[in-house]
């Protein structure tokens, strides 16, 4: 790289070093050396609706749009993709853009049809928004509905046909007890006749005079409750017509995880403080945690009981302490398994369900915990894990690894109404949490990331909607925080989530909360999509730095999506390509998984294959990927090696 | 779709540090103005149904204040500690919210003060105290005479009661012609009722283990 690019490395520095002192942050399981510009440039911006102050680092803004007209100051919502098209959500209907060419994206349909929260899907020529507010008309009329009960209101999933994109055609709707704040459209890989959707709605349920058989009765009482259970619609491709509510899944019956969470910085130093004055720590629940005083003494009482009595002397103390462990299992390791402490209903409702097809598994946030969903039988989900975290406030939504080996939760604590990224606000609340999941299916805690930047109590902001970016090797995320801006971040290190790109405006209002900054950001086919609340759509792009190489960014684009909806959440494939090749070499320099000399001769030899007629290219390819199947025997980083030689084997096979 | 050139290199090479920026703007002032227009026409539809629960809520959530302010104190469990530092944090945001919510109205803005165990609201009318799961006096006056694990165990109680009165409050908002409309008063009391119906599970629970765990004693 340092070949390639010594312009671009020494410019990086000089602007490093003159513009901001960089404070160097390492990972040293991927070798990723970060220097997040300091003082942070998102501190003390300018306030502003279409001029805010903006500060931006590791990326480039390709555009910002403004709304058209009748959209201008009502709420923008989630964004869902098809071929160039960006299907954009606001409380007053959609707006669909063209951004084949990101510079200027062109306006193709402002569709009025109001209903909040709009949060769109498409699939095929199918369109589907959700309602959830009391004022959404079955009519797409402006005017509202007044009455608590009407004929006349929509609170559910619409469905449009978009054939023709410049006209949606309102095909049907399916009318849900509590309407859909959100909802996931699931495409089962054996199933071509039908899409599913998961509703989630969280606001209370509906009269049963407005719709017949709703009750918000405590399902002892009326099992028939629209509480403690999420809605299966099926859509028949070729009839969307008779879309209907296939089955109701009580996903959440007898949960009883308790409300524990993961360690924090300031849990991990208070235990450090209480192993050094002697308290007593024990395991619980596969933490340590320090013992309670009012259970220290009863429970040496029973020890010493049970060594006949007396004041505890020093080595009685000691012996305590080793025992304690068994005690402890004794006395609460059977509780684990045992589930007859009441019924233990759990949620009553998801906020939002990401589900990824391709692995059949799904990652529900619903209200106080986070689920893993069993997903093949596609209209009867079953739960397979549930976490609850202390730390967590309201389970918003979950995003996988490629692999499907991590599930990274947010927290959208305070609705995302609120400024929740103060600098007094603590790091663990309103924050992602990074879970590694089991063999056994089981999901355990890593970490938690929030956006590092404190905001003003002008700016609402909290962990919000993203998608991974697909960048070969590693597992990076682009993220919402609302007013907070977007955050791009790299947890391919669980333990470590790090930051590497941003964007952020100042306030929308210089005197008050307003209601802005970006609802979702997705990455597409190589563009950063990000939908801002009030002021329109945002469009980036990665650029190369040293979190992330000009290879890598290459290979992310070599991945085409046909369509996306980010809560369907797509394996990402990549086909053999030069660039992904490089990305991996450059991977092993920045973890020093293979010697410097090495990589050089291998980066030679693409070079020379890269330029050479297809048939000596393929005998140079073929000839390297021995090679470095080789190299990867005694590889530092060997997996990395083995992708490497898997890579270039692909390539030649390509020639 | 589209491919970093060298002139989208040298872009980066210009603005990749940690720049501050005012953007070039575009002609966009008649949007600016339709924009506040909007801002200012939205605030127009609300019903005194809205106003009544932005102004009980108030207090409500005051209440919820005054409780969870003994918890440093009085609580045995970091757990209790935690719950009621984030009540605190949310309450405190939304009551802002909801104080603003009236001042854009032009309607009375009740201030709450609180002075130890007692809360004073000026302003909220005859909604003073008489709302869904209010403490009575008594309730407040036991809660501030415990401490340790009985603390923990009221305040859980307590608070529990409280939160259903909120969810009540929301369902009653929800349950009138016309009210809930506004998107800021449905999008408030959506978020105070899946927060709260959140905490009370998570309450339960931890009431649960606590009295399982006294009981293993």
């Amino acid at each position: 790289m340092t070949q390639r690019f010594p312009l671009f490395l020494l410019v990086a520095a000089l602007v490093g070093l003159s513009a901001c002192a960089p404070k160097a942050v390492m990972d040293t399981a991927t070798g990723l050396q970060i220097s997040p510009p300091t003082p942070d440039p998102r501190v003390g911006l300018g306030a502003g609706l279409f001029d805010a102050e903006e500060a931006i680092w590791n990326l480039n803004k390709i555009s910002s749009t403004p709304p058209p007209e009748q959209f201008v100051g009502v709420t923008n919502s989630d964004l869902a993709f098809k071929d160039n098209y960006v299907f954009q959500g606001n409380y007053n209907g959609v707006v669909i853009w063209d951004v084949s060419t990101p510079g200027n994206p062109v306006l193709v349909k402002d569709f009025v049809c109001p209903a909040s929260q709009s949060d769109v899907s498409v699939y095929g020529d199918l369109m589907f928004v959700s309602g959830e507010g009391l004022g959404g008309r079955l009519d797409c009329g402006s005017e509202g509905v007044q009455e608590r009960v009407s004929q006349d209101r929509l609170r559910g999933i619409r469905i449009f046909n978009i054939e023709d994109v410049r006209n949606p055609e309102y095909v049907s709707n399916v009318q849900t007890c509590r309407g859909s704040h959100t909802h996931s459209v699931l495409k089962d890989p054996n199933d071509d006749e039908n899409v599913y959707i998961y509703v989630s709605g969280s606001a209370p349920v509906r009269p049963e005079e407005e719709l017949p058989g709703c009750s918000s009765a405590a399902p002892e009482d009326d099992p028939n409750s629209a509480l403690f259970r999420i809605e299966v619609i099926k859509v028949p491709l070729d009839n969307p017509q008779d879309a209907a509510i296939v089955s109701s899944p009580r996903i959440f019956e007898n949960l009883v995880a308790p409300p524990q969470h993961g360690a924090s910085p300031a849990d991990l130093e208070e235990l450090e403080e209480a192993r050094a004055r002697g308290a007593f720590i024990v395991e619980f629940g596969g933490q340590e945690r320090i013992m309670p005083a009012q259970f220290v003494g009863p429970m040496l009482a029973g020890f010493m009981a049970q060594r006949g009595g007396g004041e505890p002397t020093a080595a009685d103390s000691a012996a305590f302490r080793e025992a304690l462990p068994q005690i402890i299992a004794q006395r609460f390791g059977i509780q684990d398994s045992d589930d007859d402490e009441g019924p233990g209903r759990g949620p009553t409702q998801c906020h939002d369900i990401t589900l990824f097809p391709e692995l059949g598994v799904a990652g529900g946030a619903c209200e106080g915990y986070g689920l893993l969903l069993d997903i093949r039988d596609p209209v009867n989900p079953k739960r397979m894990d549930a976490v609850a975290d202390s730390n967590f406030s309201y389970w918003h939504s979950a995003t996988f690894s490629n692999d499907g080996k991590m599930v990274l939760f947010t927290d959208e604590w305070g609705g995302g109404g609120q400024p929740k990224c103060r600098a007094s606000d603590p790091k663990e609340w309103g924050a992602n949490a990074i879970f590694t999941i089991g063999d056994d299916g089981k999901m355990e805690f890593q970490s938690y990331y929030k956006l590092p930047a404190p905001q003003t109590n002008l700016e609402n902001c909290v962990a919000h909607n993203g998608s991974p970016i697909p960048v070969p090797g590693r597992e990076i995320m682009v993220q919402s925080w609302y007013q907070g801006g977007i955050s791009v971040f790299d947890w391919t290190d669980p333990r470590n989530p790090v930051e590497i790109a941003f964007h952020d405006r100042g306030p929308i209002d210089p005197n008050q909360m307003g209601n802005a900054g970006s609802w979702s950001v997705y990455w597409y086919n190589g563009l950063l999509v990000s939908s801002e609340i009030g002021r329109g759509l945002d469009i980036f792009e990665l650029v190369p730095s040293a979190a992330i190489s000009q290879n890598e960014i290459a290979a992310a684009r070599t991945v085409e999506l046909d369509y996306l909806n980010a809560q369907g959440q797509p394996q990402f494939r990549w086909p053999a390509s030069f660039a992904l090749a490089k990305a991996y070499l450059d991977q092993l320099e920045r973890d020093n998984g293979l010697s410097r000399g090495r990589i050089g001769e291998i980066r030679a030899e693409l070079a020379q294959a890269e330029s050479a007629s297809d048939a000596a290219s393929r005998r140079m390819l073929l000839s390297l990927a021995t090679q470095v199947s080789t190299d990867a025997l005694r590889a530092g980083d060997r997996a990395k090696a083995g992708m490497l030689a898997e890579a270039i084997s692909a390539l030649a096979a390509g020639r | 779709m589209i491919r970093i050139g060298m002139a989208a290199m040298l872009v980066v090479l210009t603005t990749t540090g940690c720049a501050s920026t005012n953007p070039p703007v575009a002609d966009t002032s008649d949007l600016e103005a339709l924009y506040w227009e909007r801002q200012e026409a939205a605030i127009q539809s609300y019903t005194p149904a809205d106003v009544s629960f932005m102004t009980g809520m108030i207090a409500h959530h005051a209440q919820a204040l005054v409780m969870s302010r003994m918890a440093p104190e009085r609580s045995a469990s970091g757990q209790v500690k935690t719950l009621a530092a984030r009540i605190i944090n949310a309450q405190n945001d939304e009551i802002a919210t909801m104080q603003r919510w009236l001042r854009d109205r032009g309607q009375p803005v009740p201030e709450i003060h609180i002075d130890g165990n007692h809360l004073m609201v000026h302003g909220a009318g005859d909604h003073s105290m008489s709302m869904p799961g209010m403490l009575s006096k008594e309730q407040i006056d036991d809660l501030a005479a415990s401490s340790g694990n009985e603390f923990d165990r009221l305040f859980l109680t307590y608070m529990i009661q409280h939160h259903e009165g909120a969810t009540t409050m929301v369902k009653e908002l929800f349950g009138t012609d016309g009210a809930g409309q506004d998107e800021a008063s449905f999008r408030l009391a959506s978020d105070i009722n899946v927060d709260q119906i959140t905490e009370i599970a998570r309450m339960k629970r931890m009431l649960e283990s606590l009295t399982s765990s006294t009981q293993g004693r």
